[in-house]
């Protein structure tokens, strides 16, 4: 199994999560009814080591199950060393995007970098579908090095899917990124535009 | 005219009863049931915001602003957590160490300045916001408090002061349980300050497991400290750190702040943000990862024990456990920098992932020992303390591993800042997990603190306890929806765009505001107006410890005289 993108792992997430919210509620309703009940019998019992055992493999075996099915993980930590398709540089200053280009149009299957340097505060650098889901999201924090360059905060991104998304900071920089009445003011819309793609996903 | 006689009166609760010890732990805990239903109120106003602009919303134009949204975002989670969680617990530990150790309590007086330190920080922080509308949010990512562009310079230091007073007021009820649990007298008499500090650390149930598992005899068979007095002593060791390191980064933003009205600001790219945000949340997790979950473990235990009458079930590893919780605690902070690139992958790998999902185990590891303890003491009478602590379990066992998904590399790139994490992680934990634990801690030493004092009706607690339960999972499990769904938290929506899942967070919501008034109200008709002012009033009875017969000298013992 392997998640393509983010909407695909977020809808199978729901459903397991939502599983176990259930199972656990559910656990401690039964127990709490059995506890005042005198001839309760245990219907099964659970050996202390192997529920801690258990604890570990969920711990650990749940980065595992993402490390080979989440793409942007292995990309993430070995991101130096891959050579994207195509890089977008651009800065933020008082709430506002600096050099940015009005759309990106993407291959299908492209590899694209983004590296965002922010020159006054904390902000987040996000891309959203046209129903408000998110495909990713990094943080960009202010900061230069000693010859006074810069940080940048940089991600790589693979895009097998179609569609059009809108981008915004997803990190809280006062309220000047947002009009009197409320109006998102970083927000971009239609700022990548990814085209190629088979409808159910991949390159065609 | 029997109604007006209980609402001014109470069933039977006599304040000029009550000893020094005994309102020292009231007066905090009637402070913090006030700033629980500021907080609910400021949560049910955001919500009311994102709910958007839709027919019967009934919240006034201003409120959708960006100025005030945000003022009431960066005082909701002061309020909740200092003026109201933290004064719930000082509360309680104030009266359980002494109860606990059979000793009186160090200070009563420095126990009065510590609540009136954390009320008054509070409602300045609150102040702050409320008039100059300082909204830098509890986060406090460098170096947007000192941003004056955005933020009245005045503002920023009342705030910053609030903050700084909460602070002392926490070192100042730090010192009072190391100074009680330290004190060398009725049965701590004869132990040395290096036995209390093994018991403190948990390093006895270590050795007696190690002992244990090569055949020898135990460590010590009795050992210096009861279990919850081991967690309490371990979980303010967090709370030490972190009073230090908010201290600290107060100063800071201070300095800068006191510069900038004076005219000379100070180059704020000066301080990394990177580096900065590591320290605060470092400082800030310890809150959350070290305190709760080891203050919380501690009550399960106490609770458990108080509730069946017996011993807690593999006590040994419980201690040990306490003990591994310390380190781990102290090195999980980078799982709130996943989502920054400049945090090195290292990090981000082993104290982000690897280390953060240890809380799995040990949070496990006390959710296991209470339900064992609870199941060996067969048949319980289902009483409201015993109904509480079960609802406390569900909330961990649902915001932990909520939290365990969201420290992964891969899912944090979709889940970071979003409402999946405030909604099905924090306010679970908070709301279902850590007050219902605590309100079963209030049922259980209600008696105790109160005299006696007949609970006005036993409906009214069943109708907030329901009420609390099924609106602090419903609420949270929407807000966690509408996170998947791509909202982010620390976001002003004013369109409804996350409707329908805003609109059912808002009916739970509701559901737990009334919950909160239905507590209240039974808790006033249960003390009384009089009573309730009566806490505030001194004392007569100066005692500073709970239930605890007089000693007697050797000389004076009549069995030893004969
Ligand atoms: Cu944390």
């Amino acid at each position: 199994m392997t998640f393509t993108n983010s909407a695909e792992l977020l809808s199978f997430h729901w459903v397991a999560y939502s599983i176990y919210a259930a199972m656990i509620i559910s656990v401690v309703a039964w127990f709490g009814y059995n506890l005042t009940k005198k001839d309760a019998k245990s219907v099964f019992r659970i050996p202390f080591y192997w529920y801690m055992a258990f604890l570990v493999a969920g711990g650990v075996g749940h980065h595992i199950f993402t490390y080979n099915t989440i793409p942007w993980v292995s990309q993430d930590i070995d991101r130096h060393n891959i050579k994207p398709d195509a890089k977008y540089e651009f800065e933020i200053k008082n709430h506002k995007w600096l050099g940015l280009p009005k759309q990106i149009v993407i291959q299908c299957g492209q590899t694209v970098e983004f590296d965002v340097h922010s020159r006054d505060l904390v902000y987040g650098f996000g891309l959203f579908r046209q129903d408000g889901s998110m495909v990713m999201q990094m943080q960009v924090n202010p900061g230069t090095d000693v010859n006074g360059i810069l940080d940048s905060n940089d991600i790589l991104w693979t895009f097998n899917h179609n569609g059009v998304f809108d981008l915004t900071s997803t990190e809280y920089s006062g309220p000047r990124q947002y009009s009197e009445d409320g109006k998102d003011l970083m927000l971009v819309k239609d700022f990548v535009k990814v085209v190629g793609c088979k409808d159910n996903g991949g390159i065609q | 005219m029997s109604y007006i006689n209980t609402l001014i009166n109470g069933t039977n609760f006599d304040h000029k009863g009550l000893n020094a010890l005994q309102k020292v732990t009231l007066r905090p805990v009637v402070m913090a049931f006030l700033f629980y239903g500021l907080v609910a109120l400021e949560g049910m106003i955001m919500r009311m915001v994102e709910v958007g602009h839709v027919p019967l919303n009934p919240l006034p134009e201003q409120f959708f602003h960006p100025e005030h949204f945000f003022s009431i975002m960066t005082v909701h989670p002061i309020v909740g957590i200092f003026g109201s969680t933290y004064q719930l617990v000082f509360g309680a530990f104030t009266f359980l160490v002494p109860y606990l150790t059979k000793k009186p309590l160090y200070s009563v007086k420095l126990a009065n300045w510590t609540w009136i330190l954390i009320t008054l920080g509070t409602a300045l922080a609150w102040i702050a916001a409320f008039v100059w509308q300082y909204a830098p949010l509890y986060t406090l990512y460098w170096p947007l408090p000192a941003d004056t562009h955005q933020f009245n310079v005045i503002g920023g230091i009342v705030f910053i002061l609030g903050v700084a007073l909460i602070m002392v007021g926490t070192l100042g009820f730090i010192y009072n349980i190391y100074a009680t649990i330290f004190a060398r007298v009725g049965i701590h008499k004869n132990k040395t300050t290096k036995e209390l500090l093994i018991s403190g650390f948990g390093i006895d149930g270590f050795l007696n497991l190690i002992n244990k598992l090569r055949g020898k005899q135990p460590y010590t068979k009795e050992p210096a400290l009861a279990l919850p007095v081991v967690a309490i002593f371990r979980g303010t060791v967090d709370t030490f750190l972190d009073a230090l390191v908010i201290l600290g980064a107060g100063i800071l933003i201070l300095v800068y702040l006191v510069f900038d009205a004076s005219g000379h600001a100070l180059d704020v790219t000066a301080i990394d943000a990177l580096l900065y945000k590591n320290f605060f949340w470092w400082g800030l997790d310890l809150v959350a990862d070290g305190l709760v979950l080891i203050y919380v473990a501690g009550s399960w235990y106490l609770l458990a024990t108080l509730i069946t009458g017996q011993k807690l079930f593999m006590e040994n590893v419980a201690r040990a456990a306490l003990m591994l919780e310390l380190l781990v605690s102290w090195m999980v902070w980078s799982h709130h920098l996943l989502g920054d690139q400049g945090q090195p992958e290292m990090m981000k790998l082993i104290s982000g992932e690897m280390v953060t999902a240890f809380e799995l185990l040990t949070q496990g590891l006390a959710l296991f020992i209470t339900l064992v303890t609870l199941w060996k003491a067969r048949p319980l009478k289902m009483t409201m303390e015993l109904k509480y602590l079960l609802g406390g379990l569900v909330g961990f066992g649902l915001a932990v591993p909520a939290a365990i998904i969201q420290a992964d590399m891969g899912m944090n790139r979709v889940l970071h800042n979003t409402q999946w994490i405030i909604g099905a992680h924090v306010h679970i934990a908070l709301i279902v997990g850590l007050y219902m634990t605590l309100y079963s801690a209030l049922y259980v030493l209600w008696p105790l603190v109160t005299n006696n004092t007949k609970l006005y009706s036993h409906k009214l607690a069943n109708t907030h306890f329901w009420l609390h339960l099924i609106g602090g999972i419903g609420m949270g499990a929407f807000m966690g929806m509408a996170g998947l769904d791509g909202m982010l938290r620390r976001h002003l929506y004013v369109d409804g765009q996350f409707n329908p899942d805003m609109i059912f967070a808002a009916i739970f919501g509701t559901m737990l505001l009334v919950a909160w008034a239905v507590f209240l109200y039974n808790i006033i008709m249960s003390v009384g107006i009089k009573g309730l002012i009566g806490i505030f009033l001194p004392a007569k009875d100066a005692t500073a410890s709970y239930g605890i017969e007089e000693e007697l000298e050797p000389a004076d013992d009549p069995a030893f005289a004969q």
